[in-house]
This record gives structure tokens, sequence and C-alpha cells, in this order.
């Protein structure tokens, strides 16, 4: 998705200048750009007092940030149990094959990432995936790949 | 609201004193008609995805359209979720609670003009009973809703979380008002010990004492005690929390306000997973609102007593829902687990005093304070108190939330409330605590739901999923799900957790394989216990859990996929092979038009087949076909 440009001296200026703001810096940046880059990492070790082995090892250890520029369109593909039961896994394969990549990568012309999500919580839909934040309730391999075709065309 | 707002101006915005809480209740109740028609659309995660915006911008325009008079003007309230999703979007007329399921915006001015103008019902967007297939007009009368208790969720459903107003007429605050006039904290401490109630998160520690342990320490250390609410709700196919927060999130602030006073605590955190974006939309508006009318904040209704909370927003982490984890979240840092050594109520938070309970545990604390701990303890069975919400999924006709009182027979639930397994046929096992619980069979399905009983049958309340399966479900994939699923949430820092788990986990894939023997299944059993006992938290203490249950209750189907190399519920995908049935195959191409590998032939009109050696078993034909007549084998 193509994001409202923001200044990031802006996102660093609106949280203190203490260690406990790196998760809420890195959380703005990561909304505010879709991935976080070397450049920003540093700006923010420097607004808190944090060293950069610390930020990479929190930006590391948590799902929701990314390190790399994220595609045009975002596939989440939710696991939770009642999902896997109704056969979640299955879509997750054929958009493996289909893309070509891994759940956590995009592809080489950044146009998809592909991501799999413990729990949505709406499991009444299930198998549920979400498409450039649109949910899509009792998705199935065909209407995900009908979507895909849709978006290429567009 | 404007005529609460003319009551606000007197005052200003803020409630200065108890009294003037009650009168400003007393001022909207006085506004309200009863008999005024309110439309209520469910504004839940599920409906919202289902599209019930459309179909309250579409009801709004048909109101607007049907030019009624100013004074039976219809309203439109978007609430929380009222559990039934599988029924969703729903829309609610009040006051006589009729019930229209799978509303779609085309419905609007069909709703409008039959049941508001000449006050019938739509018939169509009638539920059914699944047997009789009579209507049943009436919510109440819904088996779904009937078989319920619903306490925590009384006011889910009804009450606008986005208006603080809302809220307060339906009695928001009252307990809390009661607190800060009758109660010393002492006492508060020992009303919620005298009602029995336990920690609605997982591990059903007492609440009571838990608080009585924080004050101690803060007595003995000095300084100041945190407080925290959990709402990171991480296992998979429960949202209990995530409802709670999104439909009624002045309950939980007001709990934890409670609990602040008791425990002489001014600063609060709300830790919410980052999947929850509506949750902590509702949760900073509802903290604005009260903060606005002096109910957060500084000088809370007037009596010198001042306590504010922070958000902070999870990042994608499974262990953090565990507490120390959380703290070192909140810290600013990876959120890997301590020993617990020392407990939380000692040193917790910035090494602070520190009280964690979960989202529903707070929500708990305002009823027991307003109607008392006897009320509240005669709900429920002697060890486990008052009621608890689950989230029922899987294979079930009823897919929601309920609220159920403790101790009640896992089969009511699943069978009664849930209607059962789609098909008539009885469940296989009811998954429940989310990785960390195990697989109740149906042989066990007059086991009462309460924690001891629970843990007991070897599977644990955990926070409140609850996964129904059918014959069609594996129970080694299923335990293989919850290793895979631990195996990448695993923070790494204790060894037997980080390469424990895998290792189980690659043991189960021979299994799915068919390439297993005996003697695995006692190594996996030796290795189950090592990594019980040796784990730094409680993620690889109860790791095991779900494959010792499934051993456990289902031996025997472990043995098929060892000793047969067959998956006889037909998932494991290395042990089955698809083809099509003829006599129900109506040659209608879909499949084959779908398969990647393009290994179905067949003209039109006429059966088709699957060519074994090109198919790849990624299952789209089964996905695709409408006619059940990929099956596998």
């Amino acid at each position: 998705m193509i994001k409202e440009h923001v200044d990031i001296d802006d996102i660093i200026e609106r949280h203190p200048g203490k260690p406990e703001s790196l998760i809420f810096l890195l959380q703005d940046i990561q909304a505010a750009y879709n991935y976080i880059s070397p450049e920003a990492m540093t700006l923010v070790c420097d607004h808190i007092g944090v060293p950069l082995t610390q930020a990479y090892a929190v930006a590391t250890f948590y799902q929701s940030f990314s390190l790399e520029p994220k595609g045009e369109h975002e596939i989440r593909v939710c696991l939770g149990t009642a999902c896997h039961l109704k056969g979640a896994p299955r879509i997750v394969s054929e958009l493996e094959r289909r893309l070509g990549i891994k759940p956590g990568e995009t592809t080489k012309d950044l146009k998809y990432s592909l991501d799999t999500v413990n729990c949505l919580g709406a499991c009444a839909l299930a198998p549920v995936s979400v498409v450039d934040n649109e949910y899509q309730p009792n998705t199935t391999t065909p209407k995900l790949v009908r979507l895909l075709d849709k978006m290429v065309s567009e | 609201m404007a005529q609460s707002q003319l009551a606000e101006q007197e005052n200003g915005m803020r409630i200065q004193s108890i009294e003037a809480l009650d009168a400003l209740r007393q001022d909207i109740l006085a506004h309200q008609d009863p008999k005024r028609p309110i439309l209520i659309v469910c504004h839940g995660t599920g409906c919202l995805a289902n599209g019930s915006p459309k179909v309250s911008d579409a009801l709004r325009k048909a109101i607007a359209k049907a030019g009624f008079q100013a004074k039976v003007m219809p309203g439109i309230k978007t609430t929380g979720c009222h559990g039934f999703c599988s029924r969703g979007p729903l829309v609610i007329i009040k006051p006589a609670g009729l019930f229209y399921q799978q509303v779609k915006a085309g419905d609007a001015e069909e709703i409008v003009n039959t049941t508001l103008i000449k006050g019938d019902p739509v018939e169509r967007l009638l539920y059914r009973d699944p047997n009789t297939k009579e209507p049943i007009p009436l919510e109440k009368e819904i088996p779904f809703y009937k078989h319920q208790q619903r306490v925590i969720l009384r006011n889910i459903g009804k009450v606008d979380p986005t208006d603080i107003h809302d809220t307060i007429a339906a009695g928001g605050y009252q307990a809390l008002a009661k607190t800060l006039t009758t109660f010393s904290p002492e006492e508060v401490i020992s009303v919620v010990e005298k009602s029995g109630l336990r920690g609605r998160g997982g591990a059903g520690f007492p609440t009571g004492r838990k608080w009585r342990s924080a004050v101690a320490a803060k007595q003995k250390r000095g300084g100041p005690v945190y407080l925290v609410c959990n709402g990171d709700e991480g296992d998979p196919g429960a949202f209990m929390d995530r409802t709670i927060m999104e439909g009624d999130p002045h309950a939980v602030l007001e709990g934890m306000i409670i609990g602040a006073y008791a425990l002489g605590c001014n600063q609060g955190f709300i830790y919410v997973r980052a999947e929850y974006p509506i949750a902590i939309k509702h949760l900073i508006i509802a903290m604005d609102q009260a903060r606005a009318m002096g109910l957060l904040g500084q000088n809370i209704l007037g009596t010198g007593f001042n306590f504010d909370i922070q958000i902070n927003r999870g990042a994608g982490a499974f262990v953090c829902g565990e507490s120390t984890a959380l703290f070192t979240s909140i810290e600013g840092r990876a959120g890997e687990p301590r020993p617990k050594y020392v407990r939380s109520v000692e040193e917790g938070l910035w090494g602070k005093p520190t009280v964690l309970n979960n989202v529903e545990t707070w929500a708990n604390v305002p009823i027991i304070i307003e109607k008392g701990a006897d009320w509240y303890n005669q709900i429920g069975v002697p060890n486990s108190t008052g009621t608890k919400v689950f989230s029922l999924v899987g294979k079930v006709n009823n897919v929601g939330l309920v609220e159920v009182p403790m101790g009640i027979p896992l089969g009511k639930i699943v069978e009664k409330i849930g209607g059962g397994v789609p098909g008539g046929e009885p469940f296989k096992a009811v998954q429940t605590g989310g990785p960390s619980g195990g697989c109740i069979p149906y042989a066990l399905k007059e086991v009462a739901v309460d924690f001891d009983s629970l843990t007991k049958a070897g599977s644990m309340m955990g926070s409140g999923g609850m996964i129904v399966m059918d014959r069609r479900d594996c129970v080694v994939d299923v335990a293989r799900y919850f290793l895979k699923f631990l195996e990448e949430e695993s923070c790494g820092k204790c060894l037997p957790c980080r390469l424990g788990i895998t290792r189980m986990r690659e043991m189960l894939d021979t299994f799915s394989q068919g390439r297993g023997n005996k003697q695995d299944l006692d190594d996996l059993m030796g290795l189950a216990e090592a990594i019980q006992d040796g784990s730094l938290c409680a993620l690889g203490g109860s790791a095991p859990n779900p494959v010792l249950t499934t051993v456990k209750y289902f031996k025997d189907e472990y043995l098929v996929h060892i000793e047969q190399q067959r998956c006889p519920a037909g998932v494991c995908k290395d042990l089955i092979t698809y083809h099509i049935d003829s006599e129900k195959c109506t040659g209608c191409m879909v499949c084959a038009r779908n398969c990647p590998q393009k290994c179905i032939s067949g003209e039109r009109k006429n059966p088709h087949q699957i060519e074994a050696e090109t198919c790849i078993r990624c299952g789209i034909c089964m996905d695709s076909c409408k006619f059940e007549a990929v099956q596998v084998s």
C-alpha cells in the first residue's frame, strides 16, 4: 500500500527521549513507511539513547516490524486454530507456489507481500484472510486467486 | 445527548462528586423514551468484516427517506459484538428485541417499511430453528442465547462503546462510586477475596490473594505499585478479551480504577495485541471520555484519588502474554520472560510490585463490588465461582462468543448452545486452553468446565478458546499445528523450549509422513516430560500438553499413522490421495479449471478423474467442488 509521506522528525518528536519509547517509535515508523530503514533506526537510537544493537534486537524479535520494504499489496492469511482446521494451510501453500515467495517475504517486483497471522479472532469467518486491510471472510484458494488476478489487471 | 450535555455544562465537564454521577445517570434515563424504536447494528469485528457498516449506513438512509416525525424518529446504535458471529451481520430492534440475521444493505428499506412502519417482522431475516425450521423472532428465545448467563457480556451489544453516557445510563461507574464512598481499600480486597474470583487469563490464580500480596510487598519495600491489564490475547481461536475491550471498554477501566484504589496505585497499563485495532481505538476513546468527566486521572469523582492508564500496543509476539515477558515489553525491550524466583507482585514492572490481571478478570471486578461477594459466589461451583466467557469455534453450527456459569458440562456448551457439529454427528474432541491446553474427547463430554476439572482431564481452562473438532480433523495434525505455532513463538531464551519443541514437532512430522516407529512415541513422552520440567516459563512448560492429551485419548489414531501409514481423518498430506466420486460428480469442470497441476480430466457433464501421479495434493479441487464429489482416501 502506498502511504502518505510523513516527516520522520515529526514521528520522533512524538515520544519522549527515553528507552521505553523504543517500541512506540518503531510502531509509528512501521505504520508510516511500512518498514524501518537503517536511517530511521539511527535517528530513533540517537533520540532515546539506546544502542543500535538493542534496537535491532527489538525490531527482529517482534513480528510486526519489517526491515525490508513491503509490497504494494499485503496479503495476510490467518493461521488460527479454526482457520487451520478449515483449510488455511492449503491456501498458504498455493499462494507460496503462485507468488514464488514464503510467508514474511515480498515479491521481487515489490508488488505483493505474503504474511501469516496467528489469529485474527474472526473465527466465525474461517478461513479468513486480509488483503490490503480488507477482510476476506470464508476465503478459498480460487477466490483469493481471482482477487490477485484482478489486482494484476488493474 | 443534548439533554445530558446541559447537565454537564452546569457542572463543567467533570463530575465532581458521587451525587453528581447519580444525577447525571438519572438525567440521561429521564430523557430516554423506552418506547422509541432503536435499531442496534452489531459492529463487532466479525460483523464488520461481513459488511455491517454498509448495513448501518443503508438503515440510516432508509430512515431519513421514510420521513418519520421527529417525535418518533427511530434511532440507530452501533455496538460491540453480540456473540452470534456465524449469523452476522446482526440487527436487533428494540424495545421488542426482534433479531434479524445475515442482514444486507439491500434489506434496509424493507426493515424500515415492514417493521418500523407497519410493525411486522421481516420473515426471511428471522432466525429459524435448525430442526423444526420454525422462526424464532426474539433474541432472548434463540437457543444460542437462552442457555447462556450473560454477566460480563451484559452490556455488550446494548451500549454504544464510544459514548460514555450510554455506559453510565446502563449502570457503569456505579461500582466505582460505591467503592470510593463506602469501602476502605482493605475492604475492597476482602470482597474480591470472598467472591472467589480467579484469574481469567489461564492459570486461575485467586485475584484477591494476588492483590493482598502486592499490598504487603508495597508496605515492605515502599515506592510505587503498578497495575497491568493483560490484553495480549494470543491464543489462536480465542477472542473474548477483544470483544470485551471493543464492546464494553469502560468495564475494564472501572475494574482497574477500583483495583488501583484497593492497591494504592496511581499508574496502570493496558497491553493490547497489535492485531486488535478496534479494541485499541475504543479503549482510547473510553479513556479520553472518562478523563474528561473526572472518572480517570486526577482527583477522581472529587475524592482526591489519582489514577491514570497508559496503553501499550503489542508488536506481534505470543510470549508477551506471559507476565514477565509482558513487563519487559512495556519497558521497551524484546519480550523475554525471566525466572520467577521472585514473584511479580514483589518485583514486576521496573522492579516494582506489580499486579497483572487479564481483561476479563478486571471486567469482573465492578459487578462483584456492585452486587457483593455473596451474590457472585453463588454463580458457578465452589472452587470456580462466577461465569466464564468462551469463544466457541471450529466444527460447530453456532460459532461465536458464549458466557456460561463455571462448572457447566462441556457437552452442553457444544450441543445446546453451539447446536452441535454440522451434519449432526457427535463431536470428536474439543480443544480448550489454546497451545497450552489439550483435546478433550467426546467420551468426556460430561466433564465440568471449571479450572480444576479441566486440569484433571489433562487440559486447562486457558483464556477460553474452545475449538470443536469432528471426525475429519486429525489429532496428530492438530498437535503438530500447536507445536509448530509454539516453535515459532518460543523466544529462544531457554534450551528445553527452544530445541525441545522443535524436536517434538520433527517427531510428529515423521508420524504424519508415515515414517514414524513405535519407539518414537515413547521417546516423545520422555521429551515432553523434560520440556515440562525444564522450561523457564509457562510457554514451554505447557507446550507438550496438546501432544500429551491427544496421545492419552487418541493413541489408536497415532498408531494407525505409525503402523499402517494411514491418516483416518484424511488430513495428513503424505498419507492421502484425492479421487472423484463418479456418482456425485456432475462434470461442471470447476475443479479442472482451478487445478494448478492441470491433472484433472473429463468431458463437460461427465464424471472427471484425477491423475494421481501428477497430483500435488493441494486440495483446491476439494475446496472448489460444490457437490462433495472430491474425496480423500
